[in-house]
């Protein structure tokens, strides 16, 4: 309770960090009087009502704050011109944004949509500040107009760290009428993505109490982790295999080695090898992934060598079948079949195919035990094998198998970020019940 | 040689893992390199890993035959097509010369490996109505409420379904339910099997984030085949 307090008092400062730095940056506001038309600019040929002769036939109403600026939150290509809703504007209106390199042109059309569309709410990852503090007080109330990849001949514009001259125009009905101002915006790199500062926050957090439970086990050894029945079921199954003289099967899943899933499988098989060489069993791993082979090769061998029986050691053991899903799937069944194994380990990211494995598995009588973070792969997993570790529990796998102090750390870890996120959906849905979506908002994923 | 083999791959590890993580919050088009960069990495490295995995698919076949290992014959069709398929593309390439036609090894590719790997999937069917029917075996409570939901969700998601119950309404009962099942499937796929899968995807999303952590500070280095 006292590490729990310890982690929640140092979100304070952070938190008070983050609103402060977060509200939506804004340079460059001008102010205009409403619905003065001017001459169109070159290339455009609108019928122009003049104030000074008579009424316009169609009232075009304009904003009266308009500015331009940087594109916050890309990579420096883009330019946005925001401005507040004109008072009367309808559906049936238009804004166009105009971009010149220099003040006297040429001028080619940036970007043109209908009034009651491109709102600063609909670009929440470029104006995250917006979302997190704004959204819900004024809704749909400022026009944001993203400028990016305008094709000019053969170039594209804006480009980076350039100076570029705007203006917006306003057209209903075939008649257009200019917002009086010309604006001047500059691009700019930029070096931190504001929308995913949530996220950033959250993962430097999550990390730090993960090594802050790390170095605590390193004191204390004695952590005390929950049963994982599919890992106890480990021993259970190569001893099985053992008695009966049959191999055990691995799975490292379909995935490529760049997936976490593929990464976790192939820490459990280091612990699974390791054991099968003291019970001197054999193992079998059929591998779809190149890389993958030749990381499980490795990784096998070394579960060898661990358990001091490098001569058990058969590299035959580990072997390439094909990259396709369902030609590697019916090879493997057909392994099942023909070898019966007597355990068969299903671990990492499955498809399509999971059931047709499991199946086959189960009619050879073998024990299975699967795990998987593929949400939808698991209820056929649950269904056909006798354990299964469902999501979270095939990461801590390798820790649980290894009971190795610093391994369990992370996991203690990992329970408190689960007790943090309890607690936030909780206090979010009551403040969200009572109207309040703030602690919503800033868990959203925007960038 | 011990540092090679030992430290610089979790130096390695580590110096990756952190320019992967900062890239995450750099829109700049240097991040964007940084990622194509690694992508050209794994592209080397998978050509490279390709040429072991063909040695160790011809090297496991054949010993299979040399030893005449019970169901050696599928070795010898597996190798067959491996050197059929390799020689017909490096005689006849990639690219048909007639518009319109079919290299030999495009021609395998269609009509004989695409229907094997259609039959396969299709066998997927069968094994799903097998799986199903060990899954709502009502022997226990949970058991019980799964085959409820299940056949509620199953009923609710044909496009038919709110006839069924209206059908067998009328015969049992003499007049048409109220309710409609389909709606009451989407609340169940909506509610509570969507606070399930939230839930458990929250936990992988916390997993792997344990995971990273531990491996880009070296303290998790089975995978690269060191033990502790």
């Amino acid at each position: 309770m006292r590490h729990i307090r310890r982690v929640l008092f140092g979100l304070l400062p952070i938190g008070v960090w983050f609103i402060l730095t977060s509200s939506a940056n804004s340079q460059m506001s001008t102010a205009g009087p409403r619905g003065i038309p001017i001459p169109p600019p070159e290339g455009m040929t609108p019928e122009v009502p003049s104030p000074l002769t008579k009424e316009p036939e169609v009232f075009i109403p304009l904003p009266t704050k308009v500015w331009a600026q940087d594109l916050p939150n890309d990579n420096g290509t883009g330019l946005v011109v925001i401005f507040e809703k004109a008072e009367g504007e309808t559906e049936e209106q238009f804004y166009i944004v105009l971009i010149a390199e220099s003040p006297e042109g040429p001028w080619y059309e940036a970007v043109r949509f209908p009034a009651d569309t491109s709102f600063k709410d609909d670009y929440s990852s470029y104006f995250p500040g917006f979302f997190w503090f704004r959204k819900h007080k004024e809704p749909r109330t400022w026009h944001a107009a993203v400028i990016s990849e305008v094709s000019v001949g053969e170039r594209v514009i804006p480009e980076k760290g350039k100076n570029y001259y705007l203006k917006l125009l306003a057209e209903k009905q075939g008649r257009v009428v200019e917002y009086p101002q010309l604006m001047e915006a500059r691009t700019r790199v930029n070096w931190f993505h504001t929308a995913r500062t949530n996220n950033l926050i959250f993962a430097v957090i999550f990390g730090a109490v993960i090594l802050y439970y790390i170095a605590l086990a390193r004191k204390d050894p004695n952590l005390y982790i929950r049963k994982i029945a599919g890992l106890e079921a480990v021993d259970e199954a190569i001893g099985r295999a053992t008695e009966m003289g049959k191999p055990i099967l691995y799975l490292n899943g379909m995935d490529p080695l760049s997936t976490l899933s593929t990464l976790a499988s192939l820490n459990i098989l280091g612990r699974v090898a390791r054991r099968v060489a003291n019970y001197d069993s054999e193992l079998l791993v059929p591998s779809k992934d190149p890389v993958v082979l030749s990381v499980a090769q490795e990784v096998v061998k070394q579960g060898y060598l661990d358990a001091g029986r490098p001569d058990a050691y058969k590299e035959d053991n580990v072997f390439f079948l094909t990259e396709d899903q369902f030609a590697y799937t019916a090879s493997v069944c057909g392994i099942m079949v023909r070898d019966k194994p007597a355990a068969n380990i299903f671990m990492g990211y499955y498809y399509a195919e999971s059931l047709i494995l499991a199946e086959t598995g189960a009619t050879t009588g073998a024990i299975q035990i699967a795990g998987t973070d593929s949400t939808s792969q698991l209820p056929f997993f649950v269904t056909t094998c006798d354990y299964t570790l469902i999501g979270e529990e095939l990461y801590a796998a390798s820790a649980y198998l290894a009971r190795e102090p610093r391994l369990l750390g992370s996991l203690k870890g990992q329970d408190v970020g689960k007790l943090f996120i309890m607690i936030v959906i909780l206090v979010g849905t009551i403040l969200a019940s009572v109207g309040f979506m703030f602690v919503r908002d800033l868990f959203k994923a925007l960038g | 040689m011990q540092f090679l083999k030992k430290q610089f791959p979790i130096v390695l590890a580590f110096l990756m893992g952190m320019l992967m993580f900062v890239r995450e919050y750099v829109p700049t088009d240097f991040a964007e390199s940084v990622y194509n960069w690694y992508v050209r990495w794994d592209i080397i490295i998978a050509g490279f890993a390709g040429v072991l995995a063909i040695i160790s698919l011809v090297h496991y076949h054949t010993t299979k035959v040399r030893r005449r290992v019970p169901g050696y014959g599928y070795s010898i069709i597996t190798l067959a097509a491996f050197w059929v398929m390799l020689v017909l593309t490096l005689i006849f390439g990639l690219e048909a010369k007639v518009e319109g036609g079919l290299t030999p090894g495009q021609w395998l590719y269609n009509y004989v490996f695409l229907p094997n790997q259609a039959t396969m999937f299709a066998t997927l069917a069968f094994f799903i109505a097998s799986a199903a029917f060990r899954a709502f075996r009502a022997r226990t409570a949970e058991a019980t409420a799964l085959l409820i939901a299940g056949l509620i969700v199953m009923i609710g998601r044909v496009p038919a379904g709110d006839e069924i119950v209206n059908f067998f309404s009328r015969l049992f009962a003499g007049n048409e339910v109220g309710a409609s099942i389909s709606t009451f499937a989407d609340w169940i796929m909506n509610n509570p099997n969507m606070a399930g899968y939230r839930g458990i995807i929250l936990g992988i999303a916390l997993a792997q984030i344990a995971l990273s952590v531990r491996i880009i500070f070296g303290i998790e280095r089975t995978y690269l085949g060191g033990g502790e």
